[in-house]
This record gives structure tokens, sequence and C-alpha cells, in this order.
């Protein structure tokens, strides 16, 4: 059963490398949710607000994982 | 409205460039396995992996019938985005140098050394040849499983779309396997999974929205925004994120 586990572990990883962007994630889908049941905003303008809080937390990240390497290769 | 061009297009191509990516990691095992250890029982392996897969498929297709379309939209479309989005940023950062580029010459190599560490196994019945090819076929075809549910699972009849692209892809690869019998070294790897990467994350948005009850402006016309604008993002992210692992500040 070797063969499940590594397939589950495999599955789990698809979706999952660094922990606090899936998470960073997670959290704006939710309050996003939030937003459309709670705040009377367009739908439209909702869609947008997803889509760009989603874009800043990549921009976010992938900036964060670049000055992390620079300060473990010591680059600068 | 029935299932838009700019919807079913762009299922197709998501679909054939995501599974293509999977079949060629799952080719560079198998030509591992085979070519040293014999071609019958990795070849089985590999059948039989898929065969599994097909049932997996048509169990999951069934299920999912039965399921209120917004709750697979939010469902698929937050798996969606973290697959996407993940993909997405480690292109990225593979475009900007800062992680090293997928090396399938090398995979073959190490899986090649791994299968002869194991002794000799060209016997009529290779259980260990079985095994790698059997793994591997699940693992890179689950991925691919999951790719065309999650891209066509969002919408009445968009399975049949990306279940094409996916076959599609498999029959691209297998014939070039046939035909050069080595890894598929020049393929444009990590260009597939930044086009892959925007593609699935621009569908994840999407389907998302739509499971939120959003009304995005232009209705199926916005993917093509929603890829337009997550391209222009990662396009500029790259030499971005390369200064910053270089030391040059954002200001500069």
């Amino acid at each position: 059963m070797n063969w499940l586990k590594n397939i589950f572990r495999e599955i789990f990883a698809l979706f999952v490398d660094d922990g606090s962007f899936a998470l960073a994630i997670i959290i704006w889908l939710v309050l996003i949710r939030w937003t459309t049941s709670h705040l009377n905003l367009s739908p439209a303008a909702t869609g947008i607000l997803l889509f760009a809080g989603l874009a800043l937390i990549l921009i976010e990240s992938t900036v964060r994982y670049a000055r992390h390497k620079r300060q473990v290769t010591g680059n600068g | 409205m029935g299932i838009g061009w700019a919807h079913m297009g762009t299922s197709i191509v998501a679909s054939f460039l995501a599974s293509l990516v999977e079949c060629v990691e799952a080719l560079t095992v198998v030509l591992a396995v085979g070519s040293v250890r014999g071609w019958r029982s990795a070849l089985i392996g590999s059948a039989t992996a898929i065969a599994v897969l097909l049932v997996i498929i048509a169990a999951l297709g069934n299920a999912l019938t039965h399921i209120p379309l917004p709750i697979i939209q939010l469902v698929v479309g937050t798996l969606l985005l973290l697959f996407g989005l993940r993909w997405l940023r480690k292109a990225i950062l593979r475009s900007a140098g800062i992680i090293p580029l997928h090396d399938e010459q090398a995979a073959f190599a190490k899986n090649s050394q791994a299968m002869r560490n194991l002794g000799s196994g060209h016997s009529t019945w290779d259980k260990v040849a079985f095994a790698a090819a059997f793994n591997i076929t699940m693992l890179e075809g689950t991925e691919v499983v999951f790719i065309v549910i999650a891209i066509g699972a969002g919408r009445t009849g968009m399975l049949l779309p990306a279940s094409l692209g996916a076959v599609a892809a498999l029959i691209v690869v297998i014939a070039l396997g046939l035909a050069l019998h080595r890894p598929l070294a020049r393929v444009p790897e990590n260009t597939l999974k930044f086009t892959v990467g925007v593609l699935l994350s621009a569908f994840g948005t999407f389907w998302v929205g739509e499971g939120m009850h959003l009304a995005w402006p232009g209705a199926d016309w916005s993917i093509l925004a929603l890829i337009a604008a997550y391209l222009a993002i990662a396009l500029t992210m790259v030499p971005l994120c390369r200064n910053q692992a270089q030391g040059v500040p954002l200001n500069s």
C-alpha cells in the first residue's frame, strides 16, 4: 500500500508546497465569500476584487521567496 | 447560454498543455524502467495504471452529476486556484533563475541508475519494473485526472472537451516516445508550466466567482481577460524576482 500513501502525499503536494501561500489564498476566498453575503458590493466589483487579491498574494509570495533566496545565498 | 467558444477552446488548450507536461514526466520514468529492466513488465504496469485511472474517472464523473453545480464550481475552483497559482509561482521563480529548471535527461539518468541498482530484471515477469511503471503512471495520471475534472466539471458539457485535450496529449507523448525512444528533453517544460499556470489560475478564479454567484463582465469572455491579466502579472514578475534575488531594490 506504499503506492497509495505516495499518491495521497502527491495529491496534497499538488495544492500545497508553500503553506503560507496556500493559506493566504484560502483566507482571501473566505473573505470574498463573506463580502458577497454581508456587503452590498456589485457582483462585478467583487469579481475584480477577487482577482486583485489573488494577484497580490501571488506577487507577495514570489517576491518574498526571491528575497529569502538572496538572504540564503548571500547575494547583494 | 451554451458553452462559449472562448470557454471550450481554452478548456481544450489548458487540458492538453497541462496533461502534456505530466505525460512527458511519466514517459521519462517509463522509458528508464523499460530500457533497463525490459519493456513487457514496464508497459503492463503503465497500462494497468491507465485502466485504474479510467475506472476512477468513470466513478468520479458519475458522482459529480449528483452534486449541485455552484458547490462543484466553488470546490473545484478553489482546488484549481491552489494548483494553478502554485504552478504559476514556481514557473515565475524558474524563469527568473531562482529555482532550477526540471531536467528530463537528468531525471532519466537518475531513474535508469536506480533501476540498475535493483539488479537484473530481464525475466518474464519483473515486479520491480511493473511497480515502478505503475507508480509513476498513477502519480502523474492522478494529476491529469484532477486537471481534466477541475477544468471540465465547472459547467455542463465541458468534461468532454477537457478529456479530449488530455487524450490528445497522451497520444502525442506516446507517439513521440515510440518514435524517439528517449526522454523528451527538448520540450520547453517551464514555458508549458508557465502557460498552464496562467490558464488554470484564470479558470480557478472564474469558477470560484461563478460558485459565489458573481456576475463576470462579458460572461465567458472574462476568462480571456483573466488569462491576459494573469499573464501580464506573471511576465512582469520574472524580471522583478530576478532583481530581488540579486539584491536590486524594487524602485531601481
